[in-house]
């Protein structure tokens, strides 16, 4: 019955609805699509073409195949950068998370103030990044100057700095999905387990988080994309100093990011242009190999549900 | 019950304390875009007193100082910023709209080629959007909204997908039957419809063209006058600080509402 009645929506979806809306194209799709493959579409498709190319402008390209991979991978500060940016991937996804978590939890037991705590800590993710670095490297020199020393002398200050960086810029945002999440749960559990005799921190272990599991997700992904995706700030607030000259020539920037190495392979050498676009394309594959990962696991979250 | 009203009042007073030194940078950035430059460097920490105090100058410096004086580049930014949200919003809804009813190869075929364009980082296509942009005369001020567009698309039509599949077709069939043709449905009946998710991806879009444009003429002035920094700085926050207190709820929704669904 049910089905009979959808299929027969969708004939009228199609002669009253479908037909009209076709004949628009022109404006309706048209311009978004246009515009679409002027902004991203032949871009994207003339990079994937250049990083098999040399080239310093986008009409001096001369196919060599696989050899900017080649380099790429070769190449040690591209390799360093990969690492470092994994490390602070994690190192952010766990800080974050933990700090965004227990700000929520506090800001939803029902205490004064919580709204304008809510905004206060949401507030700093409106700022654009480089802002967010000048502010940042400020402060940190303003500190680290009475020790005589300076966030672009140390890689230790400049982890950690752009560890607080982040986590004043995200720690907000997070924690308003975690609060979406912790109005989701069910008051009758808790007080169920209470009545049971569950204390707090059970509560919260075998409760809360199991329930709010999908924000979890959500938001350990975001912030592991958003640290392989930095870019502004790691390069206003050290610009990837300190800098180590290996004997056999090659400078390893010791804060630089992904982002960053691709930036300058690009913009500080032109003759290494085609190494910077395959950089681009492995950056690319890297990022949407962690979307799928999240699509997959959000997915098996939703079914479990 | 007393004793959880004591902790929950202790927890008051403790993130007042935290939203203090939270407000903190801020707060250091605005006394200092009113000291020296030698002050700043020296004791960034200070308050600006008899020696280091120098009223407007900074502001006076920031707004003429520079390639591109702050007043005429806030004034394109905010320009840019207006033009470009509209055509994201007006464009991508009628997009998304196409998409989602007429549903046939092509559309979804544009459907997921955005969806897609949403896990591509910036800078794989940083090079060659910077080129194309410049042969097509896109790169003007009252030309680049089309690259904003573009480069934007994908989001917004994903989003507005997303909430058009959730309106239900009798609607528009009910003004089908009564002679309404494509363009009055979308308009009359199916835009003010939108009302939520517009909202939602307007406040997306406005944050980020506005921090995606001005800050790169600030990034030009650089590390030569601090004292000029910090007014441009507190210059180009004001707005959005303004922007936030003024529909906080909105704007909380909507930066959150692409992660959450996406």
């Amino acid at each position: 019955m049910k089905k009979s009645r959808q299929k027969n929506t969708a004939a009228v979806n199609s002669k009253l609805i479908r037909r009209p809306i076709q004949r628009w194209f022109a404006l309706f799709l048209l311009p978004t699509f246009a515009a679409f493959c002027i902004g991203f579409l032949y871009p994207f498709l003339k990079g994937l073409y250049l990083s098999f190319c040399k080239f310093t402008t986008t009409s001096n390209a001369k196919w060599i195949g696989l050899a900017n991979y080649r380099k790429a991978l070769a190449d040690a500060s591209f390799m360093h950068a990969f690492w470092y940016t994994a490390l602070v991937a994690a190192t952010s996804l766990i800080v974050i998370n933990v700090l965004a978590f227990f700000v929520a939890y506090a800001l939803t037991r029902g205490i004064k103030g919580s709204n304008v705590f809510r905004g206060v800590f949401f507030m700093p993710n409106l700022i654009g990044g480089i802002v967010l670095g000048y502010i940042w490297s400020m402060i940190f020199d303003g500190i680290l100057k009475r020790y005589g020393t300076s966030i672009v002398l140390s890689t230790t200050y400049g982890y950690w700095g752009l560890i607080i960086l982040m986590s004043w810029q995200q720690i907000g945002y997070m924690m308003i999905i975690y609060i979406a999440g912790l109005q989701s749960v069910p008051t009758d559990m808790i007080e169920a387990a209470q009545i049971d005799g569950a204390n707090g921190w059970q509560t919260l272990a075998h409760i809360t988080i199991p329930t709010v599991m999908p924000s979890i997700t959500i938001c350990s992904f975001l912030t592991l994309t958003n640290s392989f995706k930095l870019f502004d700030q790691n390069m206003v607030l050290n610009g990837g100093q300190p800098f180590v000259f290996r004997p056999d020539g090659t400078i390893i920037k010791s804060t630089e990011m992904l982002a960053l190495n691709i930036y300058n392979t690009f913009y500080l050498n032109s003759n290494s242009r085609g190494v910077g676009q395959a950089k681009a394309v492995l950056f690319f594959i890297l990022v949407a190999a962690i979307a799928l990962v999240q699509l997959r696991a959000t997915h098996t979250k939703e079914v479990q549900q | 019950m007393k004793k959880e009203q004591r902790i929950k009042n202790a927890l008051s007073v403790l993130f007042t304390l935290i939203c203090i030194a939270y407000m903190l940078p801020i707060v250091i950035v605005l006394f200092n875009s009113f000291k020296t430059n030698a002050s700043i460097n020296t004791s960034t920490f200070a308050l600006p007193n008899g020696d280091t105090f120098v009223g407007w100058a900074n502001y006076q410096n920031g707004l003429t100082v520079g390639e591109y004086p702050f007043l005429k580049s806030a004034g394109y930014s905010f320009m840019i910023t207006i033009l470009s949200s509209a055509l994201i919003l007006l464009c991508t809804s009628m997009a998304a709209w196409y998409i989602s009813r007429v549903n046939d190869a092509f559309s979804k075929v544009v459907y997921y080629l955005c969806v897609f364009s949403m896990v591509v980082p910036f800078q794989m296509v940083m090079f060659t959007l910077a080129k194309t942009a410049h042969t097509l005369h896109l790169d003007k001020p009252w030309t680049i909204p089309v690259i904003y567009l573009g480069f934007g698309a994908g989001l917004a039509v994903f989003m507005f997908t997303g909430f058009v599949k959730g309106i239900p077709l009798e609607i528009e069939e009910a003004a089908a039957i009564d002679g309404c043709g494509a363009l009055r449905t979308f308009f009359l009946v199916v835009f003010p419809m939108l009302k939520p998710i517009l909202i939602s991806v307007g406040v997306l879009e406005i944050m980020w063209v506005w921090n995606d444009y001005i800050q790169y003429l600030q990034g030009s002035y650089g590390h030569v006058d601090l004292g000029a920094v910090m007014a441009l700085i507190m210059m180009s926050i004001i707005p959005i600080i303004i922007f936030y207190l003024s529909c906080q709820k909105h704007i909380i929704s909507g930066v959150t509402a692409g992660a959450v669904k996406g």
